[in-house]
């Protein structure tokens, strides 16, 4: 409010509705910036992970080569972080912390993702069909006991689904399995991790389900029934293809959870890098992999503490597709039902 | 609801119709002494209706005198909804449809239904009008069913190049349109309409009821509308409600319309009332 | 119309009453395999719900079971593991230190997280012009809620314990679980503000008061117990986090922290300590840990619950 102009007493007001205005717009800047902080946060993370990835593959930080000067020099490199040639071969083997160090990241890669499609494969189309039964099928009150039940599957912290990976699902479960064909299973197993990861991810991708399946109006239900549909025909032709966008954003949310999920993968499938077709064999995931770098005693500024970073990044930018991902099928699922 | 104008055109009973008024008429469904409850609430109470095959039953009254709850009970609808109890006798072809032995999805099969806001499924228009069909096991010519349907609901002329876009895409009137050409794929034998034009303008409102006029050479139709003007336009029969659920007229539409039995029932047609 | 040909006609043309009546006259609709399928269909989802009632019934069991079993077969005493911090010899190793770690942990994460939070969301429910600057805070808002939690035990780990210099301190730990639990606490937040009807704001406006002043006196007043209960159910989600904790290097300790510049290992990351251990013995004492933080964080769930129900019966 400019105090120049003089349009009379009474509305521009007296001193204290001046000083109310004049906090008001403090306050309005204050909570700005706690939003942009938000921002911020991810701008430090892509920053710090960037920085330090930098250093990693040309041997100094990004900022060190900007404002000190400091030359490149050739550290890891790209080619032989994702030597794919190493990878046909059977070659490829991470061990940066190894005596003979050896940085081509695809065995880890493979870890993240075979962990993330085992889950998958658990995870969607239980997940699927529990919403299923909890929109379309189930009475109310079976729907009131059921829901807060994977409410509490959904809650229950990771680090206790490790613990029931490492000391149930695997020696109790996958023991006797593996015993069958032969095989010796040790204390990991990829299968432990996928099966984990897989349960841990059911809740999200039946209640994101479930909420798509109820935002499908009766009016379809109806249709469908006055035609002499049975429930099956309702569900499967049209509730479920009514719903298809938010399903899938359930889908990837799930993907995206195990792709970053830590703890439960680390206690499950171990943290022995390597690409196999045995389920019940040792292997490490990215996350696994930052977790064993955290259990030793790297002194910063060595090429092992730098593939941090590295093998961060490479997980932050999986997940941050996967978000992107999310967000559009769910945007496309509201402008279909408002 | 009620304006001086409806008062105006209920002397214009449609005359044209004679051809079909003049047959003799076959009771298609009876509901004898039918009491509907929603928990203790009744809805309808000892409802006696005969309604005729191949011609069109009009269902009017206010608001909230169950005339939607009697046309749900004919195909069952109404057991979608938990609290809902029904008594007495509702028959179709003499055969009581809530009989332990009556599957609903089967009485659904011989009995369409088309909604007040029209409601077709995020699907092409093809499959829309295909769905009966589908889920019923279809296995003959379907571009053939889906044509005579579209034709039918007089749709085809209007969509028949874009068969393959999404039913959503279609304009109101079009849409209402399209689920009846859904209703009459899998050829019933009754065509139960609630309000379908009550959400249209009166441009696609009147394309329904000509297009009614001519589902009832061969489906026999029962239409609940609160719109007495198109009560006494489309239909040879016409059942008065009043409120409790009562049926308290049903006759002939030109008779309940010039003549009614009723006093309350001219006063509600007079618009003195409702 | 079209041809008839190979349609099923009424065999009669038409005069149904002649036809069907009474049993027969849905006898040719069979519907004997679509209700089988259905029931089949039902099934099957059914056996699949189960699967996850099922697979939390065992791993509740499976830790009750280890508890039970740590407690008599390894002779864990229950007022030692309350009483003593960590230790690498599993007969004298508690629990205490990792307890108080986390509870310090918690209330400086409620700190750190809970006035920005707030402020982020009463900013985008009440301030944000529908510009671009918004759509952005909001986007990058369901990203960082997606974002993996040792990823921000990575920015931290460079930031501030490398970065800074501070080390491996337990308010290092809680900075990283407030960025964590921030998406969160903004988005329960929106949700309580934008619950507040608009004919309370307007009231506040017409007596002359200006945004703030509004948001101030009767908005947060009213939002309050849903800002609560959001905040304490994220809490819950940032005291069973332990990847994040990992990162910062809260596994090298086990003694009760002295403050929020000590080192220290909260419960999760003390349970993993535990659970990665060959030995039984301390295999079980992760399931006497595991014991302890469910029942917190069902206490903390419990009383989330109940201040929503307490306040949304009252509104």
């Amino acid at each position: 409010m400019s105090t120049d102009t003089n349009p009379g007493p009474g509305i521009t007001g007296d001193a204290a509705a001046t000083d109310a205005k004049q906090r008001n717009k403090r306050a309005r800047q204050v909570l700005f910036g706690c939003a942009a902080f938000t921002v911020l946060t991810t701008l430090a993370i892509f920053f710090v992970l960037i920085d330090n990835a930098v250093s990693y593959f040309y041997g100094a930080r990004a900022t060190e080569m900007i404002f000190l000067g400091v030359e490149p020099q050739s550290a890891v490199g790209l080619i032989e972080f994702l030597n794919v040639r190493e990878l046909l071969a059977g070659e490829a083997r991470w061990a940066p912390e190894h005596a003979t160090p050896s940085h081509n990241a695809w065995p880890i890669i493979f870890g993240t993702l075979a962990i993330t499609v085992g889950a998958a494969f658990v995870s969607i189309p239980i997940g699927t069909a529990t919403a299923l039964y909890v929109s379309e099928y189930a009475s109310p009150q079976v729907r009131s006991k059921l829901k807060p039940t994977l409410e509490v599957l959904a809650g229950i912290p990771t680090i206790v689904y490790g613990y029931f990976a490492i000391a149930f699902i695997n020696p109790v479960v996958l023991g006797p399995i593996a015993g069958l064909f032969g095989i010796n299973i040790g204390r990991y197993s990829m299968l432990s991790g996928m099966l984990v990861v897989g349960i841990m991810t059911i809740p999200m991708v039946s209640s994101i389900s479930e909420d798509a399946m109820q935002a499908v109006p009766d009016d379809l239900r109806n249709g469908a029934y006055a035609l002499g549909a049975t429930k099956y025909d309702v569900s499967v032709s049209v509730v479920t293809p009514a719903a298809i966008s938010g399903i899938f954003a359930s889908y990837i949310l799930a993907v995206s959870r195990a792709i970053g999920e830590t703890m439960a993968v680390t206690l499950a499938a171990g943290f022995n890098a390597n690409i196999t077709a045995n389920p019940f064999s040792e292997i490490m995931t990215m996350t696994a992999y930052m977790v064993s770098m955290a259990r030793g005693t790297s002194a910063i500024g060595t090429i092992e503490y730098q593939s941090l970073f590295a093998v961060g990044l490479v997980l932050f930018c999986m997940t941050l597709v996967m978000n992107l991902l999310n967000d559009w099928f769910k945007r496309r699922f509201q402008e279909e039902y408002r | 609801m009620s304006t001086s104008e409806d008062s105006l055109i209920t002397t214009e009973v449609s005359s044209e119709r004679t051809g079909r008024s003049d047959r003799p008429d076959e009771t298609v469904l009876a509901a004898r002494d039918l009491d509907v409850y929603y928990g203790d609430e009744r809805a309808l109470a000892s409802v006696d209706v005969e309604i005729p095959e191949h011609k069109v039953t009009a269902i009017i009254g206010p608001s909230g005198c169950g005339k939607s709850t009697f046309l749900r009970c004919i195909n069952r609808m109404n057991d979608q909804i938990a609290v809902c109890r029904v008594d007495g006798d509702l028959s179709f072809h003499g055969k009581n449809v809530y009989d332990d032995d009556v599957d609903p999805v089967a009485l659904r099969r011989r009995v369409g239904m088309v909604f007040q806001k029209p409601n077709p499924f995020p699907k092409s228009i093809y499959d829309n009008v295909a769905y009966g069909l589908r889920i019923q096991g279809f296995d003959g010519d379907m571009d053939a069913r889906v044509e005579e349907a579209l034709r039918g609901a007089a749709l085809w002329d209007e969509v028949k190049d874009q068969l393959d876009s999404s039913g959503l895409d279609l304009s109101g009137g079009q849409q209402q349109r399209l689920c009846i050409a859904r209703a009459i794929a899998p050829d019933p034998e009754v065509i139960l309409m609630d309000e379908p034009t009550s959400a249209l303008d009166p441009v696609a409102a009147s394309k329904i009821e000509d297009l009614i006029d001519e589902l009832a050479e061969q489906y026999t139709v029962v239409i609940v509308t609160h719109n007495m003007q198109q009560a006494a336009r489309i239909s040879d029969k016409t059942a008065v409600f009043l409120t409790g659920g009562k049926l308290v007229e049903f006759n002939e539409t030109a008779k309940v319309f010039e003549n009614p039995d009723e006093p309350r029932v001219e006063e509600y047609i007079t618009g003195k009332f409702g | 119309m079209s041809d008839d040909s190979d349609r099923k006609r009424r065999p009669d043309g038409g005069t149904a009453t002649e036809r069907n009546r009474g049993e027969e006259l849905f006898a040719d609709i069979d519907l004997r395999r679509e209700h089988l399928k259905n029931r089949a269909f039902l099934g099957l989802i059914f056996a699949a719900s189960m699967f996850g009632v099922v697979a939390l019934a065992l791993l509740l069991l499976d830790v009750v079971t280890d508890f039970y079993v740590g407690i008599t077969e390894f002779e864990i005493s229950l007022i030692q593991f309350f009483t003593v911090d960590g230790s690498r010899r599993p007969e004298n190793a508690g629990f205490f230190g990792a307890i108080i770690a986390s509870v310090m942990l918690m209330a400086l994460t409620a700190v750190l997280s809970f006035f920005v939070g707030v402020g982020a969301a009463i900013y985008l429910e009440e301030y944000a012009p529908n510009n671009r600057i918004t759509r952005l805070i909001k986007a990058n808002l369901s990203n960082l809620a997606g974002v993996p939690s040792i990823v921000y035990g990575l920015l931290v780990l460079a930031a501030l314990v490398n970065g800074i210099g501070v080390g491996p301190i337990l308010l290092a730990g809680s900075v990283a679980l407030a960025l964590l639990v921030m998406p969160i606490i903004i988005v329960s937040a929106q949700e309580a503000i934008r619950a507040v009807p608009d004919g309370v704001r307007n009231g506040s406006y017409a007596t002359g008061a200006t945004k703030w002043q509004t948001i101030r006196q009767v908005v947060l007043p009213s939002a309050m117990p849903g800002i609560l209960t959001g905040t304490i159910l994220a809490l819950a989600r940032a005291i069973g986090e332990t990847a994040p904790l990992l990162m910062v290097g809260a596994l090298f300790v086990n003694r009760t922290p002295f403050g929020p510049f000590d080192r220290f290992s909260g419960m999760p990351t003390q349970i993993y300590a535990w659970a990665a251990e060959p030995s039984q013995h301390f295999i079980h004492l992760a399931a006497v840990g595991i014991v302890v933080l469910l029942t917190i964080l069902l206490s903390m769930n419990a009383v989330a619950v109940y201040l929503r129900n307490k306040y949304e019966t009252a509104v």
